[in-house]
């Protein structure tokens, strides 16, 4: 594929508060300290529809809005890209919870809030954008094939693309059969050209062979990486905070890898 | 954008299994719809079910994918020689150069459904023998179907509600143009679920008959399952021009409302509008438009009025809802294949259950069934989170 660039990134995870903090402590010059997960209040949602956003909307589209206001551009031109392992467990088992039991009585706003597409949904109605957006799954490869899709759009239609990558963890009984280790948003704004605001050129290529992944020095943040598939991105993050070249190996799905390399801008 | 020739395609849903049994449900007016027996279920409202005796164990070394889903999809690929396409093009290019991507909305919930019944009276644990990664998550039709067809290569599921399996033929375009792979298998599957069931009633959008698109007197959607699959290949010139083709696809975001259409259907005439300008034609080159046609009051009104803005009243155009009811992340690529039949046999499928027109739909519906021959068809599908998506199908040139 052609080179992409990377304009700006939104990071929200446990202790990892923004892309300026979190690109510190990724480029080793902060050192990690444990917190719990702080999403940003979202002031880009009426306050009608911000009442009855679950966390996981809150989580994608806060990320959203972060990237895009480091790179001060507005977002009802860009289009979009979500990916998430598996979405909303809170919803899911709410609605399995009441279909379990006699009046199997399920609220009409929380039908609609168990779409996958429920962040896309709830970003148009807050951005006003009407560009293409898609919703994306892909189990623990989601970041990748999101990387992918949108790698692919920047290339192939010329446009710059918002990636979107999250998860959070599923309550009991669904987490014992499906752990995702915390919450954690992360945003790419993608480029066709090189601008002043670009942090990072990435080449991206797909091979077939099963060869090791990029890891983390930072055994916290490893952890982060190896239980939360939204969180594999951080080691391409790393080396943008690093101002790094280096070429950065993601899990794909089978025995293929991703491989990008980085340069910086 | 480079057209992709449509190599083979299929489908399993209530009508039948495979090309031709569709069509022959078409020709001869006879609905899927029958009154819900499904499951546990004890709501007054029509189905499109496939029945269960149809959905076969999977194959012996699938087993972990067991879930009413895949055994859906696997259905569809068993028909039509859909395998025997994929393993030619596999063999031409590699088990690697050749894509999946699928839409689904609630993928293997069902599942999930009902392991909450058994859930242990103590400790509240799933039991044992559910696996949530083969079944309930949005992945897992895709993850099959690739180990079903031995393809190894680049694979996604797009989960955005009714729209899912019509978007995946953008996903395949990118892919292809990108380089990343040659060929890729598109298509959608969505099985009955309780969570659609009683979740589209609480929405009140459910009909308690089979529905009616367009009809004055519609009252909600049939909700149906089925699977869909097309193969997609990169073009390649030296083949005969009249070979069937992807030739645009358009995408678009209504802005508007969790779960009502734009008014003014701003979205859909900007997917509509996209995906003209995708395959360089106008309005003028489309002879039928397969309408997403759910029959509810709010989606045939607004979709009426984004065909009569850009269309006015002379393309015919139908919702084909009334065979297969309401398949959701199918319904994009069992209508993309009804578009595929309707050229391949010079024939456009007058929607069923519609006595009256609404009178303020001023398109040019088709009530009865005709023999025209057309070129070029535009097939919309809208969804919840206002997620739009057309596309347009038919000859290369």
């Amino acid at each position: 594929m052609k080179k992409i660039y990377v304009d700006s990134i939104g990071l929200v995870g446990p202790g990892l508060n923004g892309w300026a903090a979190g690109a510190s402590i990724l480029a080793g010059t902060t050192s990690y300290e444990t917190a719990p997960l702080v999403i940003p209040p979202l002031e880009v949602l009426p306050p009608a529809e911000r009442r009855r956003t679950p966390m996981v909307v809150k989580l994608a589209i806060a990320t959203a809005c972060e990237a895009l206001a480091n790179a001060r551009q507005p977002a009802t031109e860009i289009a979009t890209v979500f990916t998430s392992s598996g979405g909303d467990g809170d919803v899911i088992h709410e609605i399995c919870d009441s279909l379990s039991r006699q009046e199997r009585e399920i609220s009409p706003t929380r039908f609609h809030n168990s779409v996958h597409n429920a962040p896309a949904g709830y970003w148009g109605i807050a951005t006003g954008c009407h560009e293409p957006s898609t919703s994306l799954c892909a189990f623990d490869f989601s970041f990748a094939a999101g990387l992918i899709e949108s790698a692919a759009q920047v290339c192939v239609h010329d446009y710059k693309v918002l990636l979107v990558a999250y998860d959070i963890p599923y309550p009991e009984p669904l987490n014992g059969a499906r752990h995702i280790g915390a919450g954690f948003g992360i945003a790419m704004l993608l480029s066709p050209q090189q601008s002043e605001s670009s942090l990072s050129a990435l080449d991206i290529s797909l091979t077939s062979n099963a060869i090791p992944v990029t890891t983390l020095m930072q055994s916290e943040l490893e952890k982060f990486r190896a239980n939360v598939p939204a969180a594999r991105a951080l080691p391409l993050l790393a080396s943008i905070a690093k101002r790094e070249s280096a070429t950065v190996i993601t899990a794909y799905i089978g025995d293929n890898s991703l491989h990008t390399l980085v340069t910086p801008c | 954008m480079q057209p992709l020739f449509v190599r083979s395609y299929t489908t399993a849903n209530c009508v039948g299994n495979g090309r031709d049994a569709l069509y022959k449900a078409l020709r001869d007016r006879r609905s899927g719809l029958a009154r819900c027996a499904f499951e546990t279920v004890d709501l007054e409202t029509y189905v499109g079910q496939v029945p269960d005796a149809e959905l076969a164990p999977l194959r012996d070394d699938l087993k972990d994918f067991e879930c009413r889903n895949n055994r859906l999809a696997q259905l569809g690929l068993r028909q039509d020689g859909f395998e025997q396409a994929v393993v030619r093009l596999r063999e031409r290019y590699g088990a690697g150069r050749v894509g999946v991507f699928l839409g689904t909305s609630t993928s293997g919930i069902l599942q999930t459904e009902l392991a909450y019944r058994r859930r242990d009276s103590i400790t509240g644990a799933l039991p044992a023998d559910f696996r949530y990664e083969h079944t309930h998550n949005s992945f897992s039709p895709a993850s099959f179907v690739q180990r079903y067809l031995g393809l190894t290569g680049p694979a996604v599921v797009v989960s955005s509600a009714c729209s899912s399996s019509a978007k995946v033929f953008g996903n395949a375009q990118r892919m292809i143009a990108a380089g990343l792979c040659d060929a890729a298998v598109v298509g959608g599957v969505d099985s009955l679920c309780l969570t659609t069931l009683y979740g589209f009633n609480s929405l009140q959008l459910v009909s308690k008959n089979p529905c009616r698109p367009f009809d004055a007197q519609r009252d909600g959607i049939s909700i149906g399952e089925g699977a869909g699959f097309a193969l997609l290949e990169k073009a390649d010139a030296s083949l005969a021009n009249d070979h069937l083709a992807l030739l645009g696809v358009g995408e678009s975001c209504d802005a508007y409302h969790m779960s009502t259409p734009h008014p003014e259907a701003l979205g859909a005439r900007i997917a509509i509008q996209a995906a003209l300008a995708q395959a360089g034609l106008g309005t003028a080159d489309i002879g039928y438009i397969n309408l997403h046609g759910t029959a509810t009051r709010s989606n045939d009104n607004t979709e009426a009025l984004a065909v009569k803005m850009i269309f006015g009243d002379k393309v015919p155009a139908s919702s084909t809802k009334g065979w297969t009811g309401h398949t959701l992340g199918a319904a994009g690529v069992i209508e993309a294949i009804i578009s595929f039949i309707a050229i391949e046999e010079s024939f456009l499928p007058g929607s069923l259950h519609t006595e009256t027109v609404d009178p303020t739909v001023e398109i040019c519906y088709l009530k009865n069934n005709r023999n025209e021959s057309v070129q070029r068809i535009l097939s919309n599908s809208f969804g919840f989170g206002g997620t739009n998506c057309s596309l347009i199908v038919g000859r290369m040139n």
